[in-house]
């Protein structure tokens, strides 16, 4: 270990999830997703690659959707944190959520919590207009099921419905 | 035959695009996969692996290891051995597999040991602390240097060769003399690069052995959980009914999730050992290096024909690399899978296909990748060797394909190579396609930007499938006949409970089943619950892989429900006051023969099943059926890819692609329609980016997500699908699967088109994946040779 | 894999961090986005002892324009350049350069002083950075700040010139004249792989002076091979590109028909 004389094995942060403060002593190389999923009980973030290779642990950071894995807990003092189960309640889902079942947006599931809100955030960023722009905006987010074409039409759907 | 389903009568529930009654949960977040479940005390495995490819393992010391505050174990091969859980048998009873490296280390990542901790964090730091000591050996890294049997691989074996076996199935002597005989003949070797399927959520295990109970629960990602569940108790002694299989959430298998792999194995013997569970969740490294690779056949096509391009004679001959163990997912008696279907949907005369494997310093495998058994790879062989022929004719490549087509009165049709053949309508299917995509029009495209020196292509694929393995006297998994399995309960209020001994991934079998029996019980799909995966609750089934679910189970599932109906019959007879015979199932209801309004329904029969049963009949209405199908099924397809190559950079942008399926009988368009894309996407993928290749010394060079390029939205093509349906006279609802035929049938349509741009430049073949460089080389050693 | 122990420190001023690299000495590394860093913990090719943290400093997150040069502060992550108004309608390399790094994900946390620092040789930022001229400013121990050009801040691979204990905290790269462009071509493989080549326009366009760019960009790519391709790919490609990127360069200045 290094010869300094600090050591931290907890640090302590302090953010919201879905709205509600949480207050916790991470281990400093407790990543954002390890953190969610095993010490908040939130297994909705899902984790495909644990190296920002795959977006299924996308969740939003102060409505900035990021890969969970690649930033520790720690970072994020005085965030707001958004994750899929903080989206829609069941009778009254999400616009996106809505979408994804209307245009059959996933297959096995376990990417779709990182879809939605890798899409979620889309929305308030400068996007352009076309399914060819969507879809580069949504490369960051991997589905092994190929479901890219109904996703794209998902998004495309809402961003319709919000222009009008 | 082949009709649309526009034709079709009107259904109950069949044919209908219900939603998925797995949305509410998926889109919340609220699924329940394997790693979201946490169960008291329980430790995690990290497991330690050879950084070589091949290495004799002089020592392992596990001492600093067990000293790291909150390691509880560290287990090796010898400890394993001691034990005797060193050797895992491989499906089909050919081989065994070892758990963890012992004496010899077979290939890179290769799992040397397992340390137990309490956290993962100190697991994997505890792994880290395990100090192995190597003396690396030479790697056997291509089948090639294998055959050689310079080096020989493994020491356990009592033959001293590499050579694992040899398959052959039709005529040699014909075939051949065939094809020397022929007026006009091709030869071509192919390649079906090693890939993986790499599903979003990695393989895993949490196994809890209670030992007051001594029952132990594995919860692990599994296609077949039934099998696992014999064949832990095979591997570990432990009475099967003291083994509960739960296999929850899967986030995608293609095949990865069928074998068992080293990681349940030392996770569930630390919970044996230690007594509380123990979860082992692999990295995406690890999956990408160790678990159930696919692929790796060498192809030699040889095709005969007359001018006139009427095939004579087809020879393959195929060098496979199996890697360390042979653990091909195959079954027992086709060590090759269905490798026989590399006739494809052409009638040749005489044909012949032999497979040769050998072991190589590579992990072990041979998974069926999002097809059955080899089918992948005789469908690309045909392919490409159809339109290699047609170019060396110089005919069109649809005439050639369309001059040689079984006929849709050949069917059932035997196959050279063995199969008989349950239905189709290529012709029609092909049609449709050319018609859709314009192909004339096409061709006159390319036609005047070739004057220009553009390269446009065009590339078709027509291709047959065989999936739904399968009748019982021909396939087994570890001796167990592949029959699937269905049961059924209706409530008294005319709701249910549907189990089946499948296990799906993302097929979305909690609607389709649902819908299944809801046609044949005219009751409300949505009130029949669909579970799976449990082996305490389910009936045993051999899982969900090489689109068997719906041919078999499907099949189990709709005979389950006329179990039902026959003795809700009975039910309605006594409801009708009437005598049995005076009784049919009509428009979905039980009605009185030539008494218009004279009528009971499922759900009427249900109530009166536990209410009012007939007088000495056995109360309750349920079911349950285990399906062994006559035959295998035969999905066919014509997909047509339009591609432009960027001449400077080799780079191909594929302009358009369709893919019209016959899978005969559908039970809901929304989900084939999703099925037909992902099957397309990762065609697309193994075309042109999915490669797990190695260096000269053995070396994986793809082992995470930015070196084993997988597709997104961005490089994915837009999809146009259309269907004909020819419905198996042999399955009881005429379905015939579907999951696995978009990803069979394109890569074949990708290479094609790309090899037509090239064409006039006089490139034949490039071996997949159709990387930007490898595109640009061919063209720029064609352009040499020109200049 | 998990990253192997560290210490964590916040920091909560420039002045606070570069205290805090005192303290630690050698083995500290600054934590920006981590979008580099992160993954090469995570596979245990990294292994700083202590990470102070800078995610917490919000004045260093900016891009302000004067005196001639675009200031963009340590903390200023990809997605700001790839969306500000500014960067679209004068600096056209920025904006291409940010819509190119990684995927869009990777852009909302990663930094631009961030990927200058790591400087991996497939890096988008470095490549930018270069061919703009660019100038970094490294607050030193002492609390000065030394200001360094871009050719004397890329050491090698890897390396740079931020030395211990020092901080880099912004770059500036020079506001483009009126008759000046840039254009930033990418083969990508597939979306999320590292830039493989580069190059920047000058001036008085012909399809001569492309093609002897072409020919020297060739001659002078030094690339490494990986997936993405051999060295002999690739220095074909710093060709193709060059002739692409001069190209769209002159474009955008209305000069067309070149490509």
């Amino acid at each position: 270990m290094a010869s300094h004389e600090f050591r931290t094995d907890r640090v302590e942060v302090a953010f919201t999830v879905n709205g509600k403060p949480v207050g916790l002593a991470v281990d400093p190389r407790a990543t954002l997703l390890d953190t969610l999923r095993d010490e908040l009980g939130l297994t909705g973030t899902k984790k495909g690659c644990d190296h920002g290779q795959c977006g299924a642990c996308t969740v939003h950071v102060n409505g900035r959707r990021v890969n969970s894995c690649l930033s520790f807990a720690a970072t994020h003092e005085g965030a707001a944190i958004d994750t899929i189960e903080g989206l829609g309640t069941p009778d009254n889902l999400h616009p996106m959520q809505r979408a994804f079942v209307e245009l059959d947006g996933y297959q096995c599931g376990y990417c779709t919590p990182g879809q939605i809100m890798s899409a979620v955030a889309l929305l308030a960023e400068p996007c352009g207009e076309s399914d060819a722009e969507v879809a580069e905006c949504m490369s960051g987010n991997v589905c092994r099921c190929g479901a890219y074409q109904n996703i794209v039409a998902a998004i495309q759907s809402v961003r319709k419905e919000n222009a009008t | 035959m082949a009709t649309t389903t526009d034709d079709l009568p009107a259904r109950h529930s069949l044919g209908k695009s219900m939603k998925r009654k797995e949305d509410p949960r998926f889109i919340r977040g609220k699924g329940r996969y394997l790693d979201d479940i946490v169960l008291p005390h329980m430790l995690y495995l990290a497991l330690v692996h050879s950084p070589y490819p091949h290495a004799r393992i002089k020592s392992i010391d596990k001492s600093k290891a067990l000293a790291l505050p909150g390691v509880k174990a560290v287990i090796t091969g010898e400890d394993l051995d001691a034990a005797k859980l060193e050797w895992l048998p491989t499906f089909h009873g050919y081989d065994k597999q070892m758990v963890l490296a012992f004496g010899k280390a077979l290939y890179q990542y290769q799992e040397v040991a397992g340390v137990v901790a309490t956290s993962r964090e100190i697991a994997s730091d505890g792994a880290e602390l395990v100090e192995v000591e190597y003396e690396p050996l030479d790697p056997l890294v291509t089948p090639f240097q294998a055959r050689e049997d310079k080096i020989i691989l493994r020491d356990d074996r009592e033959s001293k060769t590499n050579h694992i076996y040899h398959w052959e199935v039709g005529d040699k002597a014909k075939a051949e003399g065939e094809l020397d005989g022929s007026a006009v003949r091709i030869k071509e070797r192919i390649l079906s690069p090693r890939c993986h399927p790499a599903p979003l959520e990695p393989c895993g295990v949490l196994a809890d052995m209670n030992k007051a109970t001594g029952r132990l629960t594995v919860y692990m990602t599994s296609q077949a959980p039934h099998v696992h569940r014999t064949a832990f108790s095979l591997v570990t002694g432990i009475p099967e009914d003291k083994i509960h299989v739960i296999s929850p959430d899967v986030g995608g298998g293609f095949g990865n999730k069928v074998p068992v792999y080293p990681g349940y194995v030392v996770a569930t013997v630390a919970s044996v050992i230690i007594g509380v569970p123990v979860k082992w969740v692999e990295s995406r490294t690890e999956n990408l290096t160790t678990t159930g690779f696919a692929r790796d056949y060498h192809m030699d096509v040889e095709i005969g024909a007359t001018k006139e391009g009427k095939v004579t004679a087809l020879k393959v001959s195929t060098v496979a690399d199996h890697g360390a163990f042979d653990a091909a997912a195959d079954p027992r008696k086709y060590p090759a899978g269905m490798f026989g279907i590399v006739t494809g949907s052409y009638d040749f005369p005489t044909a012949f296909a032999e497979v040769d494997a050998y072991f190589t310093n590579k992990a072990p495998g041979g998974i069926a990748y999002r097809c059955s058994f080899r089918v992948t790879e005789a469908s690309f062989a045909i392919e490409r060797g159809m339109d290699i022929l047609a170019r060396k004719l110089d005919m069109d490549p649809v005439e050639l394909r369309r001059r040689n087509f079984i006929k849709k009165e050949q069917f059932p049709y035997p196959s050279p190579l063995g199969f008989v053949y349950d239905s189709g309508d290529y012709e029609a299917t092909t049609q449709k396609a050319l018609d859709i995509i314009g192909y004339d029009e096409l061709r006159k495209e390319q036609a005047e930007k070739r004057k220009s020196g553009e390269l446009m292509g065009i590339g078709v694929s027509t291709f047959t499938e065989i999936v739904g393995a399968g009748p019982g006297k021909h396939f087994d998994i570890l001796g167990i006949k592949m029959f699937d399995s269905a049961e059924i309960r209706i409530h008294p209020t005319g709701s249910g409970i549907v189990r089946a001994g499948t296990r799906h991934q993302g097929q979305g079998h909690e609607t389709t089943w649902a819908q299944i029996v809801a046609e044949e019980l005219g009751l409300d799909p949505q009130e029949l619950l669909v579970e799976e995966g449990d082996t305490d609750t389910a009936p045993y089934g051999l899982g969900t892989y090489a689109s068997r679910s719906t041919p078999v189970a499907g099949g189990a599932l709709a005979l389950a429900a006329r179990r039902i109906r026959e003795k809700g019959k009975k039910i309605a007879a006594h409801l009708l006051e009437a005598s049995e015979n005076d009784v049919e199932w009509k428009d979905y209801k039980f009605n009185l023969k030539g008494v218009p309004g004279k009528s009971v329904t499922m759900k009427e029969v249900a109530f009166a099943a536990y209410t009012n049963p007939p007088p000495d009949s056995e109360p309750g209405l349920e079911a349950t059926y285990y399906y062994d199908p006559p035959n295998l099924t035969f999905p066919n397809g014509s997909y047509i890819a339009v591609v432009d190559v960027d001449r400077e950079t080799g780079a191909v942008i594929v302009r358009r692609f369709l893919a019209v399926d016959d899978c005969g009988v559908v039970i809901n368009p929304m989900i084939v329609e999703g099925q037909i894309h992902g099957g397309l996407t990762e065609g697309f993928a193994m075309a042109f980016m999915q490669e797990i290749a190695f260096d000269e010394s053995g070396n994986n060079l793809n082992t995470n997500f930015t070196e084993y390029l997988v597709p997104t939205a961005l490089e994915t093509p837009h999809w146009e699908t259309a269907n004909t349906v020819t419905p198996s006279p042999h399955h009881p609802i005429g379905a015939k699967g579907v999951g696995e035929s978009p990803n069979v049938g394109s890569p074949q349509a990708f290479v094609n088109a790309v090899m037509d741009a090239l064409a006039p430049l006089g490139i034949t073949h490039i071996d997949m994946p159709l990387t930007r460089e490898k595109v640009w080389r061919a063209i720029r050693d064609a352009e040499a040779k020109v200049s | 894999m998990f990253p192997a122990p560290f210490d964590y420190y916040r920091a909560h001023s420039v002045d606070d961090a570069v205290q805090a690299l005192a303290r630690f000495g050698d083995d500290a590394r600054i934590l920006a986005g981590g979008q580099s860093l992160i993954p090469a913990m995570r596979f245990r090719l990294a292994r700083p002892s202590v990470l102070v943290d800078i995610n917490a400093i919000d004045e260093l997150a900016y891009v302000r324009e004067s005196d001639g040069h675009l200031a963009v502060g340590a903390g200023t992550r990809d997605f700001a350049l790839e969306t500000a108004p500014l960067i679209a309608q004068r600096y056209l390399l920025l904006a291409d350069t940010s819509a190119l790094v990684a995927d869009p994900v990777v852009r909302q946390m990663g930094t631009v002083v961030g990927s200058l620092c790591h400087n991996d040789p497939a890096g988008d930022w470095p490549v930018t950075a270069l061919a703009a001229r660019a100038q970094v400013s490294i607050r030193t121990p002492g609390g000065a700040t030394r200001t360094v050009a871009i050719d004397d801040f890329v050491v090698d691979s890897y390396t740079t010139a931020v030395g211990t204990g020092e901080m880099a905290v912004e770059v500036r790269f020079p506001t483009p004249g009126t008759r000046t462009s840039g254009s930033y071509q990418k083969i990508e493989r597939k979306v999320g792989d590292f830039a493989a080549e580069k190059l920047l326009a000058g001036a008085k366009p012909s399809k001569d002076l492309i093609r002897a760019a072409m020919r020297e960009a060739e001659k002078i790519a030094d690339p490494s091979p990986d997936n993405r391709g051999s060295v002999e790919y690739k220095k074909a490609m710093a060709g193709v590109l060059v002739g692409r990127a001069i190209a769209g360069a002159l474009e955008r200045l209305g000069v067309g028909g070149l490509k």
